[in-house]
């Protein structure tokens, strides 16, 4: 394991794992992620934290909740529209 | 994500016309994003209901100003992530906020905990006291950062966008979120660790 391979590679993490680093970049990380194990449980966590994000973010807004906001800007007219 | 087909459905025109009609179209289309953002970055449902309300207050005040620079949805997180960030400062008046003037060009910390626990199943990953620690860990970010991962991680702006809402350069919006990536994945891996080695034993 090279340390400076760790370094660079934490770097372009963002872009990696958002699918939009460069060909020769993911190339180099790949090949770096073959032999380096600590890097590769890194760059999956992380890829799992992002997906476990998406994956919780769906909130609805509570009906009462609307219905305040409505009463609020005086748009009581349109509540039920 | 729906944003042009959205924006489409709604007259500009009519908006700044005065058009309530056109107004509560509007509140509909983009409340719930509004008070998900709030809700996550204060982790409080009355303070996000009012984090909701005087966004849209002022965003009828304001129309008129609307220069359609930048897409209406991130206009109004512009708005939201304003008003989130003085309630804040309210929650936490003498707090003082060191991390605020800390600087974009810090080396990001080095990864520490290890452990892959990707393998854990979805029910254990997504359990209810799971989901409650992912929203925990969003509010121990520093402010700088949560808000920035909120809006790209979460809220599904892009970095162009990210960066016009919270009128940061691109490069800094990156930055931030590398960072608050990297942090909340030290907190889930301690989390879920945990949780492997209780499955384990």
């Amino acid at each position: 394991m090279e340390k400076e391979n760790c370094e660079s590679l934490l770097a372009s993490l963002s872009d990696y794992v958002d699918g939009v680093a460069q060909e020769e970049l993911c190339r180099e990380i790949e090949r770096h992620l073959a032999e380096c194990e600590n890097c590769r449980v890194v760059v999956d966590t992380l890829k799992k934290t992002i997906s476990l994000y998406h994956a919780v973010s769906e909130t609805a807004l509570p009906a009462e909740v609307r219905e305040r906001l409505f009463m609020r800007l005086n748009l009581e007219d349109f509540l039920h529209l | 994500m729906t944003e042009t087909n959205t924006n489409q459905a709604l007259s500009l025109q009519a908006l700044q016309a005065g058009d309530r009609a056109e107004f509560a179209h509007m509140v509909d289309l983009y409340s719930t994003q509004i008070y998900r953002l709030a809700l996550k970055m204060l982790g409080d449902p009355q303070e996000a209901e009012d984090v909701l309300q005087t966004t849209f207050l002022k965003a009828w005040q304001s129309i008129g100003s609307f220069e359609g620079r930048s897409s209406l949805s991130t206009w109004l997180y512009r708005i939201a992530v304003n008003e989130a960030l003085m309630s804040v400062r309210r929650q936490k008046p003498t707090v003082p906020v060191v991390l605020e003037y800390e600087s974009d060009e810090d080396e990001v910390e080095r990864p520490a905990q290890l452990t892959d626990w990707c393998c854990l199943p979805e029910e254990e990953l997504l359990s209810a006291e799971a989901k409650r620690h992912l929203d925990l860990a969003i509010t121990r970010l520093p402010e700088r950062l949560r808000v920035v991962f909120l809006l790209r991680d979460v809220e599904g702006l892009s970095i162009k966008e990210t960066a016009e809402a919270l009128n940061l350069t691109e490069t800094a919006v990156k930055t931030r979120l590398l960072r608050a990536r990297l942090n909340l994945r030290e907190q889930l891996s301690a989390y879920y660790g945990e949780r492997l080695k209780e499955e384990q034993s």
